[in-house]
């Protein structure tokens, strides 16, 4: 690798309203190194290349970029165009493509001036062409992009900043929607990329990936560059530590002695409309102090399981008991009343109204409480005040208790429903997938709060397509196949990906 | 029966049938760009207004029939400028701000009318467009009489056509439009304003709105009178739909109209004495309702449409 600098950013700050999203963060990159930005979800990874690429305008700082003789020369912030013209480019999480138009045109869209009267697709086409061959990156350029799978809309976000020949590649958590075998092969493109001479800096969290493929790795904590460390120093104790700001701890899961039902159900069967939301003739039973881990790949019946014990769903046979009362009214108020929990699977759709506030979604499930409203009218101070304890109780972090809930980051919207369901005192928790997507320290806190709810006497469902997850969390383990459910009577992880799979019963 | 094929058969009614839709064509045209760059403009109805007494007024004091065309369009921009400030930059609800422009532009047009001619009781006439009557074309049989006897506007309307597809399907403009329509998050993160081309795309289309009004004083009739717009501008809302916003759909979708229209005037002299008039008058608007519920199961809508986008919030 050569040491030629092709980017500082100096000093970069943000703030938005009264949250400071970056504190004065200054990063250097050299030619053809892969930089890790890394950080827990919030950390403020986003908004530094939102600067870098003009989405934002920064509070403080600036950014001196090399141009094509490797002079360093200031860039032009707050516009995406200055950001493409002196080659930079970015790959956002969110895909930024026009799902009516083909490959062809989201690549080639604003390289044409707009004034011309004709499109030059022919040579477009062989350019991109050419990319192609020499990444690696294929995508079919005359298909829509909504008819695309994930994977390939992200190979035609990439190809869109190479065809306007960037010398900077910004990748904002490129693995998060990929398969692992999508991930790797992207990787490898990106590396044979490197060696003809791109630069990329690419965000995560999954601390496996950057050790695998960074040269250097930056982290970032709390709007602050906490550190910065040569890949080939680092390991993954040394990287958590400064990422979390201490060392991990495994919330240690005492032995309990389950106690009495708090959830039965017997024969249950569910008639949906495509496998995915069926059951056959499931029968369970989860006692208070105890966590039944449902493991098994998805769309196998998890969402109408789920759906059961949320009240949304309707079984067409079969019983329900919810600690000693049988369910005959399926409905989401009933299961609330007879002190259900519920961790949605999506938590963005189903989880929060993002246009409510989050003082209003963390009492959204018992509006009619008379802490929450008095004659029909809401307690907005008390709301607030609900709001502010249970923040601070929870730790969610984000631009305050009376700002959208949409607006704060995926771990704290998590950390924002369990301490609506938390608060409850429920006797039944559903967690469904309820680590998905969130980063490490994130994910040990929901871990850390649901051993403590079972510790207070809660039953816990928790399905969860991560098997290792399940494994450190559950006393006991069934597996969800084809709409069946199996006790697994065991914790070998052969035996129970094998049921998984649906080659033993 | 006979009556009916008879009249389904004629010149005359083709011939009326685009003369009918050319109006519609422009606005359902203008509607169509807008929408595809992701605003809706309820604005439509008020800028047929305008766009009808301004091109007749500029002609009636004193400017060419082209000058009057254009002192139209002028007026439709202007208008659909009012929209594209309040609903790209600011954002406000394109509702609620279409239809104050609906009411604005109708009144300040009724207003300056009555201004200028405060005392008459019949509408000052104006020499309008003539047919333009095509040698040896207009001779050909059945086609020469429908479409080489109209006048230079419908021309334009069809032109028109050809062009709003050229730019949206093969000009780099176009496919940023399309782009900025469906998420202009693209567009932005490709270097190009979200709000330059949406506000461009509802001023271009709000002055072919505004030549659908002037077709109307300065073709179809050759005055202007109060309640002449008559709601075309809200049955080209409803055609952009039926046409999911491709133009050459668009085109039939107002042909289609026009067709209707032309019958059921021709269907009350055969029947007028059976039913009453004012059912064949519903004939078109019923008929249309009718195919937009079949057509809009399948309607491609521009996925931001009605979505505001704001710079730095994402």
């Amino acid at each position: 690798m050569t040491q030629q600098k092709i980017l500082s950013l100096n000093g970069l700050s943000k703030r938005f309203g009264s949250v400071i999203a970056n504190d004065a963060v200054s990063l250097e990159l050299h030619k053809g190194e892969v930089l890790a930005l890394l950080g827990e979800n919030g950390a403020g990874k986003t908004t530094l290349m939102n600067m870098l690429f003009g989405h934002y305008m920064p509070d403080e700082g600036s950014v001196d970029v090399a141009d094509e003789e490797g002079n360093l020369r200031p860039l032009a912030l707050g516009h995406p165009q200055a950001a493409l013209q002196a080659g930079i480019g970015m790959v956002h999480q969110h895909f930024t493509l026009a799902e009516n138009l083909n490959a062809l045109d989201n690549i080639v869209l604003g390289s044409e001036p707009l004034r011309m009267l004709r499109r030059d697709r022919a040579g477009a086409r062989a350019k991109i062409e050419r990319i192609m061959a020499h990444t690696g990156l294929t995508a079919h350029l005359d298909v829509p992009v909504g008819k695309m799978s994930v994977g390939e809309r992200q190979r035609v976000e990439i190809l869109k900043a190479l065809y306007r020949d960037v010398r900077i590649l910004v990748l904002d958590e490129p693995t998060a929607v990929l398969t692992p075998q999508e991930a790797d092969t992207l990787f490898s493109n990106i590396g044979a990329m490197t060696r003809e001479g791109l630069s990329v800096i690419f965000i995560s969290h999954k601390l496996r990936e950057v050790l695998a493929f960074s040269h250097q790795i930056a982290v970032l904590r709390h709007g602050v560059k906490v550190g910065e460390i040569a890949t080939a120093d680092a390991n993954e104790r040394v990287i958590a530590r400064m990422m979390v700001g201490a060392d991990t701890q495994e919330t240690p899961r005492e032995a309990m002695e389950p106690g009495k039902p708090v959830l039965k159900l017997e024969n249950i069967s569910v008639v949906g409309r495509s496998k995915r939301d069926t059951l056959e003739n499931v029968s369970l039973t989860v006692r208070r102090h105890e966590i039944l881990g449902i493991a098994g790949v998805s769309g196998n019946g998890q969402s109408a399981l789920a759906g059961l014990i949320s009240g949304l769903t309707r079984p067409s046979g079969g019983s329900i008991v919810v600690d000693h009362i049988g369910i005959t009214e399926h409905h989401p108020q009933t299961m609330i009343r007879e002190g259900v929990g519920r961790i949605p699977e999506d938590r963005h759709h189903d989880g929060i109204v993002g246009a409510m506030s989050v003082a209003e979604n963390m009492v959204i499930e018992r509006l009619d409480d008379p802490e929450v409203q008095s004659r029909g009218l809401l307690k907005h101070d008390a709301i607030s005040a609900n709001a502010d304890r249970l923040a601070a109780d929870y730790d969610v972090r984000g631009p305050g208790v009376n700002a959208r809930a949409r607006l704060l980051s995926g771990g704290n919207i998590q950390k924002m429903i369990l301490a609506r369901v938390f608060e409850q005192n429920p006797k039944l928790i559903l967690a469904n997938q309820p680590t998905r997507g969130l980063d490490m320290g994130a994910a040990a806190e929901v871990a850390r709060r649901l051993l403590e709810a079972r510790a207070r006497g809660a039953g816990i469902v928790l399905i969860s397509e991560d098997l290792d997850e399940v494994l450190s969390l559950a006393d006991r383990v069934m597996v969800i196949h084809d709409g069946e459910l199996i006790e697994a009577n065991t914790r070998d992880r052969e035996k129970i990906g094998l049921m998984m799979a649906g080659e033993m019963a | 029966m006979m009556d009916i094929l008879q009249i389904l058969l004629s010149e005359s009614f083709w011939a009326a049938s685009l003369r009918i839709a050319t109006p519609l064509i422009f606005g359902v045209l203008g509607a169509l760009l807008c929408e595809k760059s992701g605003v809706l403009n309820l604005g439509i109805e008020g800028i047929f207004v305008a766009g009808a007494m301004a091109g007749w007024m500029a002609v009636w004091l004193g400017a060419g029939l082209w000058g009057g065309v254009i002192v139209a369009a002028l007026v439709g921009a202007f208008f659909g400028l009012i929209h594209a400030i309040l609903t790209v930059p600011l954002g406000l609800s394109q509702h609620v701000s279409g239809l104050g422009v609906t009411m604005f532009a109708t009144s300040v047009s009724y207003f300056v009318y009555r201004t200028a001619l405060p005392n008459v009781s019949s509408p000052p006439r104006i020499e309008p467009f003539q047919v333009l009557d095509i040698p040896i074309l207009s001779e050909l049989p059945f086609l020469g009489p429908v479409l080489f006897q109209q006048t230079g506007l419908t021309w334009l309307a069809i032109f028109m056509v050809g062009s709003v597809w050229y730019v949206m399907n093969r000009t780099p403009l176009g496919v940023a439009i399309q782009a900025v329509g469906d998420n202009p998050d693209s567009v932005d993160a490709q270097g190009l304003s979200v709000y330059g081309l949406r506000i461009g795309a509802v001023v271009a289309g709000s002055a072919l709105m505004a030549l659908g009004g002037a077709f109307l004083t300065m073709s179809a009739f050759d005055a202007f009178f109060f309640g002449m717009v008559n709601g075309r501008g809200w049955v080209c809302i409803a055609l952009v739909i039926f046409a999911s916003w491709r133009p050459g759909k668009a085109f039939l979708g107002a042909l289609l109209f026009g067709a209707f229209d032309a019958f059921q005037v021709r269907l009350q002299t055969e029947v007028g004495a059976l039913v009453p008039g004012q059912v064949f008058l519903m004939a078109p608007y019923i008929l249309s309702i009718i195919a937009l519920v079949v057509a809009a199961r399948s309607a491609d809508y521009p996925r931001a449409l009605l979505t505001p986008w704001f710079k730095g919030q994402r």
